[in-house]
C-alpha cells in the first residue's frame, strides 16, 4: 500500500514540475519573450558563478570531514615514499584544477551575452596552442621519470635476505603458506589438492615441501623491519592480495605466479599506538571480484619483533605433521625438518 | 525514382536534375517501413536515441538497488522484493545478484547506453546531415546495425529474468570467473546470453562504423573539404575508426572465451581446482584475455568521450558566439587521442603480474594522452573568453562536460601511473575516475547534444524550465556522489563489495555511503524528469518556427524545420565557408551559414 502511495506521490511530483516547466514556457512567450531570456541569462550565470563557489566551499567541508578516515601513516618503508609521490601529484593535480575550473566559470559569468559587447572573432593563435602543449608534456614527463623510478624499485627483486611468504587466493578466502627451516617453498601441484588434506596440492615427494607451514585462518605474521616477499598464487579464479596499509597490490591468477615485496615499518602493536585504535589489525582485502563471497574475502597480517615472530613459529606444526599425523610426531618445527625428511627417502 | 535518389550511394550530385522530386516526394511510406525497418538515417538515430534511453533507465536502475544494499547493508527495503522477487527476498539483496547487478549496470551503460545510445544516435542524426549527405553511404546496412543492436538488446534483457540470473562476473567478465559455471552462478547461462548478446553488438557496432566511415570520407556535399567539417563529424570520424579497428579485437577475445566455456579448449584456463576437483586445463593464461579486453576496452572509453567532445566543441562555440578556438588543434589532438587510445590499454593491468618494464612502456604513452586532453580543454576555455554566451540548456552542459572532464581528467593522471596505480588500484578511486569522466562528463555531452538537436529531431523543443532543473540536480549530484569516492578510493576501499561491515579499514565510510546512496537515488528521479521532457515534449513541445533556432552555421539547419528521408528539397546546397565563421553578415546576423559565398576578397578561414 505504502509502496503504490509512493509511486502516486512520484507521479504527481513530475506532473508538477512538467506543468510548471509549460507555466513557465507559456509566460515566457506572453512576456516579452526578449527581455525574459535575458533575465534568465543572467540568472544562470550567477548560477554558474555560485555552483564554483559552494563547490570549492564543499571540497573543503568534505576535506575536513573526511581527512580523518583515511588510511594511517604508511606500515610500509616503500610506501612513505609511495605517500610522498601520491601528494606531489595531488598538488600538481590540485593547482590545476582549480586554475582550470575557475577559469571555466569566470569566463562563464564574465562573458555573459550582453547587447553592449559582439563576442571577439578569435580563431586560433599558434603561440598559445604550442604553450599549453609543451607546458602538460613537461609536466607529464616529470610525473613520468618519479612515477617509474618507484615503480622500477617496487618491482625489481626484494632486497637480500628478505623473507618469504606464499599467499594463494581461493573461493573465499587466503591459505598462508611458510617455507619453514630450510627457507625454500616445496613444489606444489594443483591435481594434489585434496581440500581434506591438502589444500595447496604440496608435492610430498619434494622434501622441501615437508617443513612447509600452512595457515588456513588467513593470518599472516611477518617480521618488522625485514624486508618480505609474497609470492602470489591461486587456486581457482583471479584474485588480488590487497595490501592497503602497505599501498600495494598484485592479482593472484591461477597459473602463474606473482610476487610483491615491502619492508613493514612499525609492528601492529605499534600502529594500535599510532592509530589510537587498540582494535587496529593490518588487512588483506581481495581487490579483484572473484564471485558472490568477494567481499568477504578477508585476511589479516601480524607484524611482529623477531622475538614475537620465533615464539609464535614455534608453536606451528608443519603441514606434513598436520596431515600425516601416524608419520610424524608432533614436535617443534626446528626439529621436524631433520625428522620428517627420513620416512620419505625410506619410501 | 526518389528512392533510388535517396538510397544510391553519391547519386545525389549524379542526379541534381531529378532533385525537384524531394519537393513532392511525401507520398505515403507505410508505417512500417517509415518508423520501424527504416532506412532514414533520421529514424534511425531516434530509435538507437529511445532504444539507449530505455537501457539508461535500466541501468540506472540497478545502480538504485546496489546503493540501496551499500549505503544500508543492515536494512531491507520490501519494496526491492516487488521488482526483484526471489533475488530480494525479505527486501534484502543476494549477494549473487548484487554482483548481478553491478555487471548488468556496467555493459549496459557502457556498451547499450554510452556506445549505442550515444554514438549511434548523433553518428545517425548528425552525419548525413552535417556534411551535406541525402543518407548514409548504404542505409540498409545502417538499419542493420540498429536491428543487431536491438537482438543484442532482447538477448541481454531476456538474461535478466532467466533462473540463474544474469552474468555476474563484472562488465569485463573476466576469466576463470566467467569461464566456469562452478566459480558463479551468473557464469552459467547469463554468461552465455551475455556473450551472444555482445557478439551480436560487435556486429552491430561494425555496420554502423563502417557506415559513418565511408560516409563521411565519401558523400560529403560539393565545397564540403574535410577542413571545413564541424567538429562534431571529426569526433564521430574517430568514434568510428576506433570502434571499427577496436571491437574485433573484442570479439575474438569472446570467441575464445566461448570455445573454453563450450568445447573444453584452455586459451584462458590453467591449474584451476575447483568444485572439489582439478581441471584438466593447463597452459593457458586468464591474462590473455584481459590483453583482448582492453584492446577494445580503452579504445571504448574514447568511443564513450570523443562524440561528447565533438558536440561540446560545436555548441559552445554557438552558444559563446565565437568560432572554436583553435579548429586544427582540436582536430590533431583528436588524431593524438585516436592513436594514443590503441597504445595504452595495458593501463588496466599493471597489477596482474604484466612485466613492470612493459607496465611502464604503458605509464609513459598514458600520461601522454593528457597532452591532447590539455590542449582540448584550453581551447574550449579560450573559446569561451570574450564570447557573448548564451545559457541555453544545452550550453550549460557543455560547460558541465568541461568541468567534469577536468575532474574526471586529472584523476586519470594518477591511475595511469603505474607506481601510483600499484594502491589505487581497484579502488573507489577508480569507481570516482571512471565514473565523472567517462560516465557523468560523456552523458553531460550527451544531454547538451540532444538538448541541442532537438529541434532537428523533432521539430519541437524541450522544455527549458525542465532542462534547467535538470542540468543542476545532474551536475550538484554528480560532484556529491563522485568527489568523496575519492577519499574512500584512497583509503584503499576496494571496488565491488557488497558489504564493508566487517573491515576495520572500510567500514569507518558507512555514514558517507548512505549519503551517497541516498544523492544517487535523488538524481535518479532527476534523469527520469528529463525522461518525463523528452517524451511529452515530441508531442506537446514548442514548436520550432524558425529554420535555425540557435543562429549555427552548420548545414543541418539548413534543412527543413522537419526534413523528409532525403534531407534537402531540391538541391543539396554547396559549401563554401568552414563550420564556425561567426562573424557579422552584413544584415544584421553575428554568423555566416556554410552556404554562404564568401564575399569578394574575403579569404576563406
Amino acid at each position: 500500500m505504502s509502496g503504490t502511495l509512493t509511486i502516486v506521490l512520484i507521479l504527481l511530483v513530475f506532473i508538477i514540475v512538467y506543468q510548471i516547466g509549460k507555466a513557465s514556457e507559456y509566460a515566457t512567450i506572453l512576456r516579452d519573450e526578449a527581455k525574459v531570456n535575458k533575465q534568465t541569462n543572467r540568472l544562470m550565470a550567477w548560477l554558474l558563478i555560485a555552483f564554483f563557489v559552494f563547490g570549492i566551499w564543499g571540497i573543503w567541508e568534505c576535506h575536513q570531514a573526511l581527512k580523518g578516515r583515511l588510511l594511517p601513516p604508511s606500515g610500509s618503508v616503500e610506501g612513505v615514499e609511495y605517500d610522498a609521490m601520491f601528494e606531489a601529484t595531488m598538488w600538481v593535480t590540485g593547482i590545476v584544477f582549480l586554475a582550470t575550473q575557475a577559469i571555466l566559470f569566470w569566463f562563464a559569468y564574465r562573458y555573459q551575452a550582453s547587447d553592449k559587447r559582439t563576442a571577439f572573432f578569435f580563431a586560433h593563435n599558434n603561440k598559445l596552442e604550442i604553450i599549453w602543449t609543451t607546458i602538460p608534456a613537461i609536466a607529464m614527463a616529470a610525473l613520468v621519470a618519479i612515477g617509474l623510478k618507484y615503480w622500477f624499485k617496487v618491482t625489481d627483486d626484494a632486497p637480500k635476505g628478505h623473507a618469504v611468504v606464499e599467499i594463494v587466493g581461493k573461493q573465499f578466502n587466503w591459505l598462508i603458506r611458510y617455507p619453514g627451516a630450510d627457507g625454500a617453498l616445496g613444489a606444489r601441484d594443483f591435481r594434489k589438492i585434496d581440500d581434506a588434506n591438502n589444500v595447496l596440492g604440496l608435492d610430498w615427494a619434494d622434501n622441501k615441501t615437508k617443513d612447509d607451514i600452512v595457515a588456513q585462518n588467513g593470518e599472516m605474521h611477518i617480521v618488522v623491519n625485514r624486508p618480505v616477499k609474497l609470492v602470489i598464487g591461486s587456486r581457482d579464479v583471479i584474485h588480488d592480495v590487497g595490501l592497503p596499509h602497505f599501498r600495494m597490490k598484485m592479482d593472484a591468477v591461477p597459473g602463474i605466479s606473482t610476487t610483491l615485496w615491502f619492508t613493514p615499518r612499525y609492528t601492529t602493536k605499534q600502529m594500535q599506538e599510532i592509530t589510537h585504535d587498540p582494535n587496529f589489525v593490518y588487512e588483506i582485502s581481495c581487490d579483484q571480484m572473484c564471485g558472490k563471497g568477494h567481499y568477504s574475502m578477508r585476511g589479516t597480517i601480524v607484524v611482529e619483533t623477531q622475538a614475537e615472530y620465533d615464539k609464535w613459529l614455534a608453536g606451528q606444526k608443519t603441514y606434513y605433521a598436520e596431515t600425516h599425523p601416524e608419520a610424524a610426531p608432533a614436535a617443534p618445527v626446528t626439529e621436524a625438518v631433520a625428522d620428517t625428511a627420513k620416512p620419505v627417502v625410506s619410501k | 525514382m526518389s528512392d533510388v535518389i535517396i538510397q544510391g550511394p553519391n547519386v545525389a550530385h549524379a542526379h541534381a536534375g531529378h532533385a525537384d522530386h524531394h519537393d513532392h516526394d511525401h507520398h505515403e511510406q507505410h508505417f512500417i517501413t517509415k518508423y520501424i525497418f527504416s532506412q532514414d538515417h533520421k529514424v534511425i538515430g531516434k530509435q538507437f536515441l529511445v532504444t539507449g534511453i530505455i537501457w539508461a533507465i535500466i541501468g540506472a536502475l540497478f545502480s538504485v538497488f546496489f546503493r540501496l544494499q551499500l549505503g544500508f547493508p543492515n536494512d531491507t527495503f520490501p519494496i526491492m522484493e516487488k521488482f526483484l522477487g526471489e533475488w530480494a527476498k525479505g527486501g534484502k539483496l543476494n549477494p549473487e545478484f548484487y554482483y548481478a547487478l553491478v555487471t548488468m549496470h556496467g555493459t549496459i551503460l557502457v556498451f547499450f547506453v554510452l556506445t549505442a545510445g550515444l554514438s549511434g544516435t548523433f553518428a545517425n542524426i548528425l552525419i548525413p546531415l552535417q556534411i551535406g549527405a541525402r543518407d548514409m553511404a548504404s542505409p540498409f546496412m545502417n538499419m542493420l546495425s540498429y536491428w543487431f543492436f536491438f537482438i543484442s538488446s532482447v538477448f541481454m534483457f531476456v538474461s535478466l529474468f532467466i533462473q540463474t540470473g544474469p552474468a555476474s562476473g563484472g562488465w569485463t567478465t573476466y576469466p576463470p570467473l566467467s569461464a566456469l559455471k562452478e566459480a558463479s552462478m551468473g557464469s552459467g547461462l547469463g554468461m552465455d546470453l551475455w556473450l551472444i548478446s555482445m557478439a551480436l553488438f560487435v556486429v552491430s557496432s561494425l555496420l554502423g562504423g563502417l557506415n559513418y566511415i565511408a560516409t563521411i570520407l565519401n558523400m560529403r556535399t560539393k565545397g564540403m573539404t574535410m577542413t571545413r567539417l564541424p567538429l562534431t563529424i571529426w569526433a564521430l570520424f574517430f568514434t568510428a575508426v576506433l570502434g571499427v579497428l577496436s571491437f574485433p579485437v573484442l570479439f575474438s577475445g569472446f570467441v575464445l572465451l566461448i570455445f573454453d566455456r563450450n568445447f573444453g579448449t584452455s586459451f584462458y584456463l590453467s591449474e584451476i581446482f575447483i568444485g572439489g576437483k582439478a581441471l584438466p586445463h593447463i597452459g593457458g593464461s586468464a591474462i590473455l584475455y584481459q590483453h583482448l579486453f582492453w584492446f577494445l576496452g580503452h579504445p571504448e572509453v574514447y568511443i564513450i568521450m570523443l562524440p561528447g567532445m565533438g558536440m561540446a566543441s560545436e555548441i559552445l562555440s554557438c552558444n559563446s558566439r565565437k568560432p572554436i578556438f583553435g579548429y586544427f588543434a582540436m582536430i590533431i589532438s583528436l588524431t593524438g587521442i585516436a592513436v594514443l587510445a590503441f597504445l595504452v590499454w595495458a593501463h588496466h593491468m599493471f597489477v596482474t603480474g604484466m612485466s613492470p618494464f612493459l607496465g611502464s612502456i604503458f605509464v609513459l604513452l598514458t600520461l601522454l594522452i593528457a597532452v591532447p586532453s590539455a590542449v582540448k580543454v584550453f581551447n574550449w576555455l579560450t573559446t569561451m573568453w570574450k564570447g557573448n554566451i548564451r545559457f541555453n540548456v544545452p550550453m550549460l552542459f557543455a560547460i558541465g562536460f568541461v568541468s567534469l572532464f577536468i575532474s574526471g581528467g586529472l584523476t586519470g593522471i594518477f591511475l595511469g601511473n603505474s607506481a601510483l596505480d600499484y594502491h589505487l588500484h581497484d579502488t573507489y578511486f577508480v569507481v570516482a575516475h571512471f565514473h565523472i569522466v567517462m560516465g557523468v562528463s560523456a552523458f553531460f555531452g550527451m544531454f547538451a547534444g540532444i538538448y541541442h538537436w532537438y529541434p532537428k529531431m523533432f521539430g519541437r523543443f524541450l522544455n527549458p524550465t525542465m532542462g534547467y532543473i535538470h542540468f543542476f540536480i545532474t551536475i550538484i549530484g554528480a560532484y556529491l556522489i563522485f568527489w568523496p569516492m575519492h577519499y574512500e578510493g584512497i583509503a584503499g576501499m576496494p571496488r565491488r563489495y557488497y558489504d564493508y561491515s566487517a573491515w576495520t579499514s572500510f567500514n569507518k565510510f558507512e555514514g558517507l555511503n548512505a549519503f551517497i546512496s541516498i544523492v544517487a537515488i535523488a538524481v535518479f528521479f532527476g534523469q527520469l524528469l528529463f525522461v518525463v521532457n523528452f517524451f511529452a515534449s515530441i508531442w506537446r513541445g514548442r514548436k520550432v518556427t524558425t529554420q535555425n533556432p540557435w543562429g549555427s552555421p552548420t548545414l543541418e539547419w539548413t534543412t527543413p524545420i522537419r526534413p523528409g528521408h532525403g534531407n534537402w528539397p531540391g538541391e543539396i546546397p554547396e559549401v563554401h565557408r568552414w563550420a564556425y565563421d561567426y562573424k557579422d553578415d552584413g544584415n544584421g546576423n553575428d554568423f555566416i551559414t556554410q552556404t554562404t559565398p564568401l564575399k569578394p576578397g574575403e579569404e576563406s578561414h
